[in-house]
């Protein structure tokens, strides 16, 4: 048998129909559902009179819309427009007949983030969501991509994608992470050097000690911008801290299916000699934690380093950069230490996960935000608050000065009641920068929660490693 | 769906890198739960000022261009979420084709969905219909994708790649739903394999 790619090995566990072309017909063994890129797909099958294939497959939540502040129970605080949404979410969910965490239940979270939580994503899956951040469901070694609202319809009415290959790009960080040195910084890291086109045709799969090192909190930060970096997919292969990730959650399987599970998932790696169509290798000891400048998720640098000038580039970078200066009210040269923010944003599916959290109370733990500065933290769903809650994480936000929220995507883009105003510049763990995504000409700045809580103290953008 | 076979249209300038789903529909113009009527949010906050009036210094806004039909832009178009608004609200201002060096993926198999095309070409390429969109409402550009040739309005001619299953169905205004339930049998019969190997799925 010849050598294969993880991504070989579960792409061809998938092909339910392959045309001469190559044009293939793949199973969607987990598809998830939100209110804002689903409406149009469920009543496309509603016109044409057809059901979902497969329910229990199925998995929704309203996530994007959702207010996070505690009293969202009442109506008034969503806007119209947002209320159509998610309750369309509940009715389509109830008359189609498919899992479903309403805003009500404490499971309710983002999207990427209950459905691992929930025992949802396996390794060895395919599993797909109308939205772009599905790849986060990668870091189990699961191939998962976001889609349209066209081919959601289309799942939900056949639970395949009509799908051609795409090439194999091998992504390795080896050796260890200096201190200070995140799951956030080696996902930037990543996008600064291929670019966000870098990845455009390929599934990644990230490998090598410093990935294998990391939790699967951090693998799943990782995957997630995978997107960012222009690909499909990113994948890393299914280990023991998998497993153990995986075991006893709600919908992983129990017993005897778990064990068969398990024997299939051992199989599940890269051979040896399989070919990859490109590979990049970065050093993990060459990682500084960084933060974005500009308008584009690749627009990365050290926290160490200056603002660039439009100069520093070539092509059309040249007046993207310039573009992106002038957005964002930089000065080159002027040190990234020195910029000073308004708001803090900790959150997102990038970075709302129990250790992401952990990590930045950690930093804020007997210390205070700077005064007048806007901080939240908005826990990705509402089991992980309430293991913060237990954990004493609450209390350290509550006490340093930030809001204590409750699950959604919230400025991460602006959908719901949390944005930025004109000119506002946030230090945000969400997963891009692009003008406007975080409120009308707001001002976003990626990093990780660590350096987004050492930036809430002293109000500028911040090196972790001072305060460690 | 639309077909898509021949288009001679006004084409519009944006020689911008990284043009993102965000500034091409921004989110809030997402709570909709319906296909149509984006186009007038097309590219909104480059295209209005907050109280709502145009910017005349935008391409769409220009007289020359309010009825383009086709795009020309820089590297990696698209890139971003994989909301379908961007493609909805592209075709429902009326532009059936873009043309750009590279685009981003969900979006690229969006625009198929769509009745849009999306043209890759290499940069030097793009950069000459870039300078002949330039020209204004003058220059009208060709499309043809059974040919699979863009164009200029000076005759200059480019071939251009195009997967033949998504031209077909472009071509022909194919439903892919319908044709994928033409091979049902072979879905149910993967899932009764599936079901027996792989149980816990
Ligand atoms: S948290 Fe942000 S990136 Fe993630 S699903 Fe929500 S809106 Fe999208």
């Amino acid at each position: 048998m010849s050598p294969k790619t993880l991504y070989d090995k579960i792409w061809d566990a998938h092909v339910a129909h392959e045309a001469d072309d190559g044009t293939c017909l793949l199973y969607i063994d987990r598809h998830l559902v939100h209110e804002v890129t689903s409406p149009q797909a469920f009543e496309g099958l509603r016109m044409a009179g057809r059901s979902v294939r497969a329910p229990d497959k199925t998995i929704a939540v309203p996530d994007h819309n959702v207010p996070t502040t505690l009293d969202r129970a009442n109506a008034a605080t969503m806007t119209e427009d947002s209320r159509i949404q998610v309750e369309a979410l509940d009715k389509n969910a109830k008359d189609f007949g498919i899992h479903y965490y309403p805003v009500s239940d404490i499971r309710q979270g983002i999207v990427h983030i209950v459905g691992p939580e929930q025992g949802w994503t396996l390794p060895g899956m395919t599993v797909v969501c109308g939205d772009s951040h599905t790849a986060t469901h990668g870091a189990f070694g699961a191939l998962a991509h976001g889609i349209g609202t066209s081919e959601v319809e289309h799942v939900l009415a056949t639970q395949t994608l009509i799908q051609k290959k795409s090439k194999n790009m091998k992504v390795e960080i080896t050796g260890k992470l200096r201190p200070g040195v995140t799951a956030k910084d080696i996902t930037l890291s990543v996008i600064g050097e291929t670019g966000t086109a870098g990845g455009t045709g390929y599934v990644i799969e990230y490998c090598g000690e410093a990935i294998r090192d990391l939790s699967m909190e951090g693998r799943m930060t990782v995957c997630n911008m995978a997107i960012e970096g222009g690909a499909r997919a990113g994948l890393i292969a299914p280990d023991e801290k998998t497993y153990e990730y995986v075991m006893g959650r709600p919908h992983a399987p129990k017993g005897a299916a778990w064990e068969a599970a398990l024997a299939w998932w051992k199989t599940l790696y890269s051979d040896d000699d399989a070919h990859w169509d490109k590979v990049v290798t970065i050093k993990g000891e060459d990682i500084a934690p960084v933060v974005t400048w500009g308008t584009s998720p690749e627009d990365v640098l050290p926290i160490t380093a200056n603002v660039p000038s439009a100069s520093d580039f070539t092509g059309g970078k040249v007046g993207a950069a310039q573009r992106s200066l002038d957005y964002m009210g930089l000065t080159p040269g002027m040190p990234l230490s020195e910029v000073e923010i308004d708001t803090v944003f900790i959150g997102s599916c990038t970075n709302g996960r129990i250790e992401d959290l952990r990590a930045a109370a950690a930093v804020l733990k007997g210390r205070k935000i700077k005064e007048g500065l806007r901080a939240m933290v908005v826990p990705g769903s509402g089991l992980v608050r309430a293991q913060a809650e237990e954990e004493g994480l609450a209390d350290i936000f509550k006490e340093a000065g930030f809001e204590w929220r409750l699950a959604g995507c919230s400025m991460c883009l602006a959908m719901n009641p949390d944005q930025l105003s004109e000119g506002e510049r946030c230090a945000s763990t969400s997963n891009r920068n692009f003008e406007g995504r975080q409120g009308y000409k707001g001002r976003t700045h990626l990093m990780s929660p660590a350096m987004a809580a050492a930036a809430a103290v002293t109000g500028k953008l911040t090196d972790v490693r001072e305060m460690m | 769906m639309e077909k898509f076979e021949k288009l001679t249209g006004i084409a519009a300038p944006m020689p911008l890198v990284n043009i993102d789903t965000d500034m091409i529909i921004p989110k809030q113009f997402l709570k909709t739960i319906k296909r149509s009527g984006l186009g007038v949010n097309l590219f909104d906050e480059m295209r209005y000022d907050r109280q709502g009036n145009e910017n005349p210094d935008f391409v769409l806004n220009q007289p020359a261009y309010r009825d383009a039909e086709i795009l020309v832009a820089g590297d990696n178009f698209g890139c971003g979420s994989s909301r379908e608004h961007a493609p909805w609200a592209i075709k429902d201002f009326g532009i059936r084709c873009v043309i750009a060096p590279s685009f981003a993926d969900i979006f690229y198999n969006n625009c198929f969905k769509n009745g849009i095309l999306p043209i890759a070409l290499p940069q030097e390429q793009v950069d000459v219909l870039m300078k002949d969109a330039e020209k204004g409402a003058n220059a009208r550009m060709t499309v043809d994708l059974e040919a699979q040739t863009v164009t200029t309005s000076d005759g200059e001619s480019f071939a251009f790649e195009v997967d033949s299953f998504k031209k077909h169905c472009l071509m022909e205004g194919l439903d892919d739903i319908g044709l994928t339930l033409e091979k049902a049998s072979a879905i149910d019969s993967f899932e009764a394999t599936i079901g027996a190997e792989r149980p816990w799925v």
